[in-house]
């Protein structure tokens, strides 16, 4: 009881940074969602509902084209397979004893930050610290999309701007640390920074949406990585 | 007329499908060594595409975010926690942008 309240308190903390990085992300949504002639509360339910950036601005294009309910399916699907890759990965980082009830609960909240932050922490995954996570960063992601609707303007430019690269800040927080110490992780970032770079700016590459570059440059090369430097068995708790 | 709180609604139920069935049908720890290997390594390559370039267009220059950028990834190797690395950037960003 005492160390699920101690993860808890720390996911509280962790989620900090992404609750603030949320609030720049949704406000810019809930101005879009305002665009899209959705009312606060509409807009704000789907925040609640969804916690997805890319998949909320890519259904605002869709309502506000009256496109079909199967058509909004299938967009959701393809912008948010990315989130079945990173669930499989946090079914191996969660604690095996981890009820059903927990999977379900974390289940509603896999998005890349609280994955990203969820699979730093040494160990085990504790469904509290997640908990904490979802805690601070549901609201902050609710809470932006309706300012956002309410008062386009409340936000100077500046302070939105700065508060762009709160999550990306996060990301890098996420995934150096480790790299220090492991030469393949350290590789592999740098090869997949340079891809990314590449399916960004070449031809015919630049077109496939950035929901499947993730998704291609991730199987890709978490793949090649698996087969030529596999782990072994005590390695797994980095 | 489409109703807007059913299309929330069915984006809700894919989203939430998409996120929940891995989770709760993989209970068991995989055993075999490549597979495992893999789903350690997805965080890292998903993390590190989903993070550049895109940083370079999240503020309102590229210099801004290139400096944000390197002062998170100094920071972070210093072993700066999360808040620190984040707030960090953040403060770098809207230095510099004071000055452009």
């Amino acid at each position: 009881m005492e160390l699920n309240k101690s993860w808890y308190i720390k996911g509280l903390q962790d989620g900090i940074p992404i609750s603030l990085g949320y609030l720049a992300v949704s406000f810019t949504l809930g101005i879009a969602a305002k665009n899209a002639g959705l009312l606060p509360m509409q807009a704000t339910l789907m925040s609640l509902l969804n916690n997805t950036s890319a998949g909320e601005f890519a259904a605002l294009g869709l309502i506000s084209s009256q496109a079909s309910y199967l058509e909004m399916a299938i967009t959701q699907l393809t912008i948010n397979l990315r989130y079945c890759l990173m669930s499989c990965s946090l079914s191996q980082k969660l604690d095996p004893k981890a009820s059903l009830f927990h999977r379900f609960v974390i289940g509603f909240d896999v998005t890349d930050e609280v994955f990203g932050v969820s699979i730093s922490v040494k160990g085990k995954l504790n469904p509290f610290y997640t908990y904490g996570l979802m805690s601070m960063s549901i609201p902050g992601w609710a809470l932006g999309t309706c300012l956002g609707v309410v008062s386009g303007n409340i936000l100077p430019r500046r302070i939105l701007n700065a508060m762009g690269v709160a999550l990306y800040g996060m990301f890098i927080a996420v995934i150096v640390p480790p790299a220090k110490k492991n030469k393949v992780l350290c590789g592999l970032i740098i090869v997949s920074m340079f891809a990314s770079l590449l399916f960004t700016y070449l031809p015919v590459l630049k077109k496939i949406p950035s929901g499947f570059q993730i998704i291609i440059l991730t199987v890709v090369i978490a793949g090649v990585a698996a087969v030529l430097f596999p782990l072994k068995a005590e390695n797994t708790e980095e | 007329m489409y109703n807007i709180y059913l299309y929330i609604l069915v984006m809700a139920g894919v989203t939430y499908l998409i996120r929940v069935l891995p989770l709760t049908l993989i209970q068991k720890e995989i055993k075999n060594c490549t597979l495992r290997s893999f789903l350690f390594y997805v965080p890292y390559v998903t993390l590190a595409v989903m993070t550049f370039p895109a940083i370079l267009s999240a503020t309102g220059s590229i210099l801004s975010a290139l400096i944000g950028f390197i002062i998170a990834l100094v920071l972070a190797y210093r072993g700066a926690d999360l808040f620190k690395v984040s707030v960090g950037a953040c403060l770098t960003v809207f230095i510099i942008e004071l000055f452009l």
